[in-house]
């Protein structure tokens, strides 16, 4: 089912939590709703489930406008941030709620509701564990009996709010893998929600990235990490550094000196220069380079993290050195940036 | 991590030596000396016993003194068996509506954002901060032969003062706020997260209620039942005002006691009381049963 999203807004207290956000997803495409806290991205979520109500704007279902339906008129499997089991109620009984309040003419009979239960934890992978209440499970069990309620009532799409939140680093690495599989087989349109970068990069088909309401980008786990489109994503994604330049005769210029890095589409003026710290080469002499003198160094994994004071007036840059190189406290070290980008100063 | 783990080990060594050992004995930092203990303690237990188990004690005592032939002689008094029914009857109607108001409030204020909710959450305990006279009067104000209403009533026959009716709701109103009470708390805690998986998964709002948020709030809903209900059956000051103390007819329990009591039929004025002791007493043994068995849910809940 492909779900469109057109200038939707949504304020609270007429405090925009959302501007004007429009986006495509398409039929069984995986998508992730990555940013920081308040950035809206929970809000776009239970816009889709229609557990809001938009401001202005619409939401389509396929062709047909579902922005004034109900939540149980869309179909949609939501899974909660913290599962939000019925603790009262058994495994089966939690996975079968969905067919057991449908209306009398399409509901399954009370075995039928049974088996739809144990296929789908077979499905995700618990077996056995029907008759347990949620108390007597893991964080990681609960998860999927709250992804196998949402499943049992096939919906037309499936959303997760911070699915794999609350789990502990291992597991949720164990069952990134599996909810990429779980996709696979089925085959729903699915939306998750995450603040870790790491996931939605690894997981998701396609990345959308938000910020005060607004998505900055929307592309492949590639096109978010190696092009960047605004500061935003290029601080928030990966690590970057930042420098203040200028701009002049299409070239980057840090105080009188040009560091040899052409910006041909950039206007004149002051403007950011972004790269990510091992996008580097490093330079023997410095003519036409950035320079500056090693304030601080820490060895990161298998490589060497430096910071730099660059110029008069002590800008801090980090690169990253292979562990080898001899640079100490007070060296100086030349480099120039393989791949970057520049942004206008206002932007920025 | 090998940093962290050599850098903390001194640490824990140090701690382990310095802290709680005095003397060589290990001494808690919350505990006090045996004499203090021995003091608090004593103070409270001579307290409970002056002033709440010797008044209990009393009531079975009296009640039992002339034997047990003259304590039950005296419930088979027409009068006394129409005022046990009365209470029945008033407890049997305001209850249940004290239970249904007290969910749709609690349900109210816990779930929905609206202008006016603070005040709402303040009137709810109106009836606990005004005197019961008050609540009372309030109701012969509102329904007497002088008031606005009392001239409609009378030619319509309907008739509210100094009948069961006045009497149901003097104590619906003084029961009020048992249940909400207990229930804000518990369903503020537990947010809408549970209603909103149920409705996403396709109930309607009532299927959500009896299947989601009814099972949720169960223990707590019970609890406050049952104080609801140990209320309702012992109070007095309202329903004195608006009873007319007629025998046998808007004669409650409570009130029964006192009209026996200033006739100096204290046998009988005790054997009542005997039942609404034991009131109280099943009232305590059950909360404290819902306390043990289900702390964790009622915990939320503010103890009264």
């Amino acid at each position: 089912m492909d779900v469109s999203i057109r200038k939707v807004r949504k304020e609270f207290d007429r405090f925009p939590a959302l501007r004007d956000v429009s986006l495509d997803i398409r039929s069984g495409e995986l998508i992730a709703l990555l940013g920081p806290s308040g950035s809206g991205k929970t809000t776009l979520l239970r816009l889709i489930a229609g557990l809001e109500r938009p401001t202005a704007g619409a939401i389509y279902f396929g062709d047909e406008d579902a922005s004034h339906k109900t939540v149980q008129e869309r179909n949609v499997g939501f899974v909660f941030q913290h599962y939000a089991l019925f603790r009262h109620m058994t495994v089966a009984d939690n996975i079968g709620f969905g067919l057991k309040v449908r209306p009398g003419a399409t509901r399954p009979t009370k075995t039928e509701i049974g088996r739809r239960a144990s296929e789908l934890l077979d499905l995700v992978q618990l077996s056995g564990l029907e008759k347990r209440y949620p108390a007597q499970l893991s964080g990681g069990q609960r998860q999927r009996v709250a992804l196998a309620r949402a499943l049992a009532i096939e919906p037309k799409v499936l959303l997760l709010d911070e699915p794999f939140g609350a789990l502990d680093a291992q597991v949720r690495r164990e069952l990134r893998r599996w909810l990429r599989e779980i996709h696979d087989a089925t085959g729903h349109t699915t939306v998750f929600v995450t603040h870790d970068q790491e996931e939605a990069l690894e997981l998701a088909d396609r990345v959308v990235v938000m910020s005060q309401g607004q998505i900055e980008q929307i592309g492949t786990a590639d096109d978010i990490y190696d092009t960047p489109n605004s500061p935003f994503v290029y601080g928030f994604i990966g690590e970057s550094s930042s420098l203040p330049v200028r701009i002049g005769n299409g070239e980057l210029w840090i105080a009188d000196r040009t560091i040899g890095l052409p910006a041909p589409d950039v206007a004149d003026g002051d403007a950011t220069l972004f790269f990510r710290p091992q996008d580097v080469e490093l330079l023997d002499g410095c003519g036409g380079c950035i320079a500056g003198t090693v304030a601080a160094t820490r060895r990161v994994a298998g490589t060497r993290r430096v910071e730099l004071e660059i110029g008069g007036e002590r800008q801090r840059v980090e690169i990253e050195l292979p562990v080898g190189h001899p640079a100490s406290q007070q060296s100086r070290v030349a480099f120039r940036p393989r791949r970057y980008r520049v942004f206008p100063a206002r932007a920025a | 991590m090998a940093l962290e783990a050599t850098s903390a080990l001194p640490d824990r060594s140090a701690s382990a030596n310095l802290s709680g050992v005095r003397k060589g004995r290990y001494i808690s930092a919350t505990t006090e000396s045996p004499a203090t203990k021995a003091v608090l303690i004593g103070t409270a237990l001579i307290f409970l016993l002056l002033f709440l188990v010797l008044p209990l004690a009393a009531v079975f005592v009296e009640a039992l003194r002339k034997g047990a032939g003259e304590f039950l002689a005296s419930f088979g008094d027409p009068d006394t068996q129409a005022a046990i029914r009365l209470t029945l009857l008033v407890a049997v109607i305001a209850v249940p509506l004290n239970m249904v108001f007290g969910i749709a409030a609690a349900w109210a204020i816990a779930k929905f954002e609206f202008k006016g909710k603070a005040f709402l959450t303040t009137l709810i305990d109106l009836p606990f901060s005004v005197s019961p006279v008050i609540s009372g009067l309030v109701y012969v104000l509102l329904f007497g032969a002088g008031s606005v209403l009392g001239p409609w009533l009378k030619s319509h026959g309907i008739e509210i003062l100094f009948a069961v009716p006045g009497i149901v709701l003097a104590t619906i109103f003084v029961t009020f706020p048992f249940v909400a009470r207990e229930l804000i708390p518990l369903m503020q805690d537990q947010g809408t997260g549970d209603e909103e998986a149920a409705l996403s998964l396709g109930a309607s709002g009532w299927q959500a209620f009896w299947y989601v948020t009814l099972p949720n709030i169960k223990w707590g809903l019970l609890y406050g039942v049952l104080l609801c209900n140990a209320r309702a059956m012992g109070e007095f000051g309202a329903v004195s005002v608006v009873s007319g103390h007629i025998r046998g007819f808007t004669n409650t329990m409570p009130l029964h006691v006192e009209i026996l009591y200033n006739e100096y039929n204290f046998v009988a004025a005790f054997a009542v009381s005997t039942l609404l002791a034991g009131l109280a007493l099943v009232t305590l043994v059950l909360k404290s049963f819902l306390e043990y068995r289900y702390g964790d849910e009622i915990a939320a809940s503010k103890k009264h």
